[in-house]
């Protein structure tokens, strides 16, 4: 084995942008961990089975097959608008409960004419991207409705347990869905660039672009804009950002759409590069969790830099030691954990 | 309870607590507390630490459920959450403050404005840096690197963005040295003016009764006295055991 080689003028460019391709991606996913955990409070573990939802339903969609993903939605969107409809008529108010049931009735049965008449279309990329979004995003807000919120004002353990769970859910409907075959979806973009000694594809650039973008849209969402200031608010003092009327549970559910379009889109941007299985989504997760990790899961920009050198540091350790790459990328988080327990200040949990 | 007047306030209730009771576990930390709040008054809740001044603010904004009847402009907060209690026009700026430490002075005055973002807040803005200068000045800061002071008059800032018709203080002048306390005083004073409704929690009783309209002594609970501020402050009884003698 040479390790020499990875430096080789041929080589090194192609493992860098491998690297960089899936740390991009990677980086989204250490952000939407970051900030889930920042306002909710919640390790979300089922982020990577976002990922999976993502790619997977594209592949259904491009079959031309209505993705098991519809059922999915249409269940929790009852199970949900349940919920709500009972907190309703709880405070007196069995109109609006009604209303709400009837409004998520014609939800999901406009998402269920709409997929129906659109999937056998075969519809171009776009569409099915803008299809595939349509289907995985909203799991994210109906997900937080049936299992986050009402363990609201639960401990950070029990939350984790719940991820655990669901992760656990998730991965078994995923196999359901879509089956034990791994997919892989065509890429966006066909061909290559060359600069100078080094050839990048295209696909590689666009993904390194959208999520670049993705990032910029954050950051304006973030710090220019009211919804975005006021999930920043609930991070930093939830009680304060409740006494401006900011409430935890819109709060949440802001957080968790906003997770979903990030995974369901991380999905469909790696893979045309990952063969894709209904289990990929632990693995995938837990890297951009490492990247979360290094940020402390406070800092978005440590987080996002944490990712992409998990992303090279696989793309290296795969060329030279592929059958430790995984090893090499998790023992990673060690160094990682003594340097943040030595260097960061220990803050007792029920000062929050 | 005894009562130094009898009067009834003319003015119309803003604000009416019945029997309320409050409770930490087995520990009642409130014990039928009743609470009148006229529109457009400053009203003063003094008592020791531990008589339940804390308690009562927050059982009002809905941060602690309690039993009990709270009415606002004539209707019943029962099951109204505290989020909807703001949008109603209550504010609550709470003894420990709960800014938003990693964010600028201008986001923590623009987020007081959240109850009410589809209306136009800017202009308000305006107010409240022309209430407190120094905010204007540290707008860029970071909330969290203020002075004690400024501290307060971020909380109260971000409490008037949200329009209050009725405002809860609890303990301004914590921590705070006496001349700030009595900026601090003063504006509160000043909020009168503007239509604001202030019932004001305070250790600092005598600084508290002077710009109060009427008050209530809260002991191990209970309302122990209640009446004019100006009545109140002459009490001898009261004035040994909180006023300094």
């Amino acid at each position: 084995m040479d390790f020499l080689q990875l430096f080789d003028p041929t080589i090194f460019p192609v493992l860098a942008a491998d690297g960089l391709t899936n740390g991009a991606v990677y980086a989204l996913l250490a952000l939407a961990t970051v900030l889930v955990f920042a306002v909710t409070r919640v390790i979300f573990i089922p982020l990577g089975e976002f990922v999976v939802f993502g790619t997977l339903t594209l592949a259904s969609l491009q079959l031309g097959k209505v993705p098991g993903t519809l059922s999915l939605l249409l269940v929790l969107l009852g199970a949900a608008a349940l919920m709500e409809a009972l907190t309703w008529v709880r405070r007196g108010q069995a109109g609006r409960g009604l209303l709400t049931l009837g409004g998520a009735a014609l939800l999901g049965a406009a998402l269920w004419a709409l997929a129906g008449w659109a999937v056998p279309l075969k519809p171009p990329l776009w569409g099915q991207v803008i299809l595939t979004l349509l289907l995985v995003a909203p799991l994210g807000p109906l997900i937080y409705r049936t299992v986050y919120q009402p363990l609201q004002n639960a401990t950070v353990l029990v939350l984790l347990i719940a991820s655990v769970a669901l992760h656990l859910v998730l991965t078994g409907l995923a196999l359901v869905f879509f089956g034990p075959e791994g997919s892989r979806t065509p890429p966006f973009a066909a061909g290559n660039v060359t600069l100078g000694q080094v050839t990048l594809s295209w696909q590689s650039l666009l993904v390194i672009l959208v999520s670049a973008l993705l990032m910029l849209g954050l950051y304006f969402f973030f710090d220019r804009t009211m919804p975005g200031k006021a999930l920043r608010a609930t991070a930093v003092n939830r009680l304060g950002a409740r006494l401006v009327g900011i409430s935890p549970s819109s709060a949440g559910t802001l957080t968790f759409t906003l997770a979903a379009v990030i995974a369901g889109l991380g999905g469909m941007l790696i893979g045309p590069s990952v063969a894709m299985t209904y289990d990929s989504g632990f693995l995938i997760g837990l890297k951009g969790f490492i990247g979360a990790i290094i940020g402390g899961l406070v800092s978005y920009p440590l987080a996002a830099v944490g990712a992409v050198l998990v992303g090279l540091i696989e793309s290296f350790a795969s060329f030279s030691l592929s059958a430790w790459k995984e090893v090499i990328v998790f023992t990673l988080i060690l160094p990682v954990l003594l340097w943040r327990s030595l260097t960061t200040r220990h803050i007792p949990e029920d000062e929050e | 309870m005894t009562a130094v007047s009898g009067a009834q306030p003319a003015a119309p209730l803003l604000l009416e607590v019945r029997n309320l009771h409050t409770r930490y576990g087995r520990v009642e930390a409130l014990d039928g507390v009743s609470v009148q709040v006229p529109a457009g008054h400053i009203v003063s809740v003094i008592g020791a630490n531990g008589a339940g001044k804390t308690t009562l603010m927050n059982s009002i904004m809905g941060v602690l459920p309690s039993s009990g009847e709270i009415f606002y402009q004539g209707q019943s907060l029962r099951g109204v959450p505290l989020e909807a209690r703001v949008a109603r026009g209550i504010s609550l700026v709470p003894e420990r403050r709960d800014l938003f430490a990693s964010m600028t002075v201008a986001d923590n005055l623009q987020l007081g404005a959240y109850s009410r973002r589809r209306e136009n807040w800017r202009a308000d803005l305006d107010d409240v840096y022309a209430r407190f200068p120094r905010l204007l000045e540290r707008r860029t800061q970071l909330a969290g690197t203020l002075s004690g002071g400024e501290q307060q008059m971020l909380a109260i800032g971000r409490a008037l963005m949200g329009k209050p018709r009725l405002l809860l203080l609890d303990e301004p002048s914590l921590g705070l040295a006496p001349l700030i306390v009595r900026d601090i005083l003063r504006i509160v004073q000043g909020l009168r003016g503007g239509g604001v409704t202030v019932l004001l929690v305070e250790q600092n009783a005598r600084a508290s009764l002077a710009i109060s309209d009427e008050a209530y002594v809260l002991e191990t609970g209970q309302v122990s006295l209640h009446g004019p501020a100006a009545e109140l402050a002459r009490n001898e009884a009261l004035g040994a055991s909180y006023l300094g003698g």
